[in-house]
């Protein structure tokens, strides 16, 4: 099996035998691993189709209640009532925009933090306890209080999303910055350089791609922790959608943007429950952060 | 004549909470001007140690480092190269960024400079691979780029700590040939760091032999050979090789027995 993969690779292909000479049973191989491709694609598509078939279907002939569980048909034309009317690019960029915001504070605060923490070993390890304490924080539970402190603004709902993923990304980077090679450092101290060379010539290049890697797992954080803002304390945002779909029943309405917001898995009832999920989400990704941030502690 | 470099019953040891690790003792040398000074000792016995006094990286616990008869701290206009034992050229950047790290740390990337280094590139087989990553070079080139990055800063004094132990056997001969050849054309002193013995006797104008740990000196040899042109693969050839390498050999294992009837 693994053979077969690698082989597929077109960088792998090119280097054996070209389009002039390829033998017969190279040909069928080719012909055989196209077909699958293919297969595989068509299959991709057709799973969803068929989903959607019969949702359409079940609601259309009373199996579930559509009121309930609402049904494609409907949750497309509540979409283009919404993008008629435009309100639902209003929410949408408004969730994006506080999202954007809220990571590029992670990043910047995030990056200036943990180079602190790399300037001085006293700092940090007084910090570390600290640091390992708020990053296992229940973080959702936090957003009423923020609110509360706040005030139900925009400011409020970045912050939010800052405080989802703020302390995981110190730690990590942190982290990664103490793994690069003494080797390295003491390299730049014999050309004659002093601690800042080290750290704009070494730390941080060479950090750059677990920079990056954190920062990907960062983006989806903020997003949870603004909707989870936007449920509590906003008047527009997909996390305010779903609460007031949700409230006054509007099933249609709730699922559209459910699924726009974050594709939660099963269909549940209420928001409580929705809640629910999305926090269990949220733990999941603390938990392997926290987990690997451990990791690199000890 | 006055000795460029001279360790003066120099001693250090690393404490941590586990403990206190004496590296060296008592350890005492000169070299001079021009002089390729090849320092052996078995591994762990200290010899990176030794050379991260002399660059001044650390300070010595006992005794003295003199160049020119001064304290290293107090030279400012004397640069002091160091080769690492593994390359440490930085993936992140192409070669030519690599060599010219060590002038941009000291804001000294001017025109003669740059220069400099584009003539010690293109005499020594770089150029061509100014913008390749480091990754693409092979062991040579890479240990070649390492030197050169030294070699722009036009040290005064070369320290070169294990710079083949990473290399396989057949690129080690060569690439000694090719360091040897580049330090004695820029007429460097230099101080290479070993384990091995015969590469020490090969490359040397000086044998400093260092005992097990914690190192002191057990004995200087002076090495000449009468050839044109000396090469470290020619010595290894001529006769007297062998009797410099079985001389110095028999001095280690006299020091050994002593050690053990102590
Ligand atoms: N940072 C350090 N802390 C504690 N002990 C060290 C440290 N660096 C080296 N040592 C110990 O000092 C001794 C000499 O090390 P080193 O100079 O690197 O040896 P060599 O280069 O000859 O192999 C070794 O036994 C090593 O374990
Ligand atoms: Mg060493």
């Amino acid at each position: 099996m693994l053979w077969k993969k690698t082989c597929s690779e077109p960088a792998a292909a090119s280097g054996h035998r070209q389009a002039a000479s390829i033998s017969r049973h190279q040909q069928a191989y080719l012909d055989s691993r196209m077909r699958h491709r293919r297969f595989v694609q068509v299959m991709r598509v057709f799973l969803l189709a068929a989903f959607l078939m019969l949702w359409e279907i079940s609601t259309r002939r009373g199996w579930i209640d559509g009121f309930i569980f609402s049904s494609p048909s409907r949750i497309w034309k509540t979409f283009a009532g919404m993008v008629e009317d435009g309100s639902i690019f209003a929410h949408v960029s408004a969730t994006i925009l506080e999202t954007i915001a809220s990571f590029f504070f992670v990043v910047v605060l995030g990056l200036f933090a943990a180079v602190l923490l790399w300037c001085s070993d006293k700092l940090s390890e007084i910090l570390e306890p600290y640091l390992v304490v708020l990053n296992s924080l229940p973080k959702s539970a936090l957003a009423p209080l923020l609110i509360v402190w706040l005030g139900a603004n925009r400011g409020t709902i970045i912050v939010a999303g800052m405080s989802v993923a703020i302390f995981g990304t110190i730690l990590n980077l942190y982290t990664g910055f103490r793994e690069v090679s003494q080797d390295k450092m003491k390299l730049i101290y014999t050309l004659g350089g002093t601690r800042f060379h080290v750290l704009t010539k070494v730390v941080l290049p060479s950090t750059v791609p677990a920079t990056i890697s954190i920062m990907k797992v960062n983006i989806g954080l903020c997003l949870v922790g603004v909707v989870i803002g936007e449920f509590i304390g906003a008047r527009c945002g997909l996390g305010y959608l779903i609460i007031y779909g949700s409230q006054v029943l509007q099933w249609r309405g709730e699922m559209i943007k459910r699924i726009s917001s974050i594709s939660v898995g099963k269909l549940d009832r209420g928001w409580t429950k929705i809640w629910g999920s999305l926090i269990s989400v949220m733990a999941g990704c603390e938990k392997s952060l926290s987990e690997s941030v451990i990791k690199g502690i000890i | 004549m006055q000795p460029l470099l001279e360790c003066k019953n120099v001693s250090y040891s690393y404490h941590t909470m586990a403990g206190e690790t004496q590296a060296l003792t008592d350890v005492s040398f000169q070299v001079n001007d021009g002089e390729f000074a090849v320092i052996v000792g078995p591994s762990g016995c200290g010899k990176s140690t030794l050379l991260s006094l002399i660059c001044g990286l650390s300070l010595p616990e006992a005794g003295e480092v003199l160049l020119h008869d001064r304290p290293i701290g107090q030279h400012k206009d004397f640069h002091i190269g160091y080769m690492p034992q593994k390359d440490q050229l930085f993936e992140w950047r192409n070669v030519y960024g690599n060599i010219t790290l060590g002038l941009e740390i000291r804001h000294q990337l001017t025109k003669e400079n740059l220069e400099f280094a584009k003539k010690q590139m293109e005499e020594y087989g770089l150029w061509e691979f100014r913008h390749v990553k480091p990754s693409q070079l092979s062991g040579g080139m890479r240990q070649r780029a390492a030197l050169i990055r030294t070699l722009v800063l036009q040290p005064a004094l070369l320290l070169l700590d294990e710079p083949f132990s990473a290399l396989d056997y057949q690129t080690r001969l060569n690439v000694s040939d090719d360091i040897y050849r580049i330090i004695k054309k820029e007429h460097k002193t230099a101080i290479l760091v070993t384990h091995d013995l015969a590469e020490a006797v090969s490359m040397a104008d000086k044998v400093i032999v260092l005992s097990a740990r914690p190192a002191h000196v057990i004995s200087e040899t002076p090495i000449t050979f009468d050839m044109e042109e000396r090469t470290p693969m020619k010595c290894r050839n001529s006769a007297k090789f062998n009797e410099y390498f079985n001389k110095i050999w028999k001095e280690l294992n006299a020091y050994a027995v002593e050690e053990n009837m102590q």
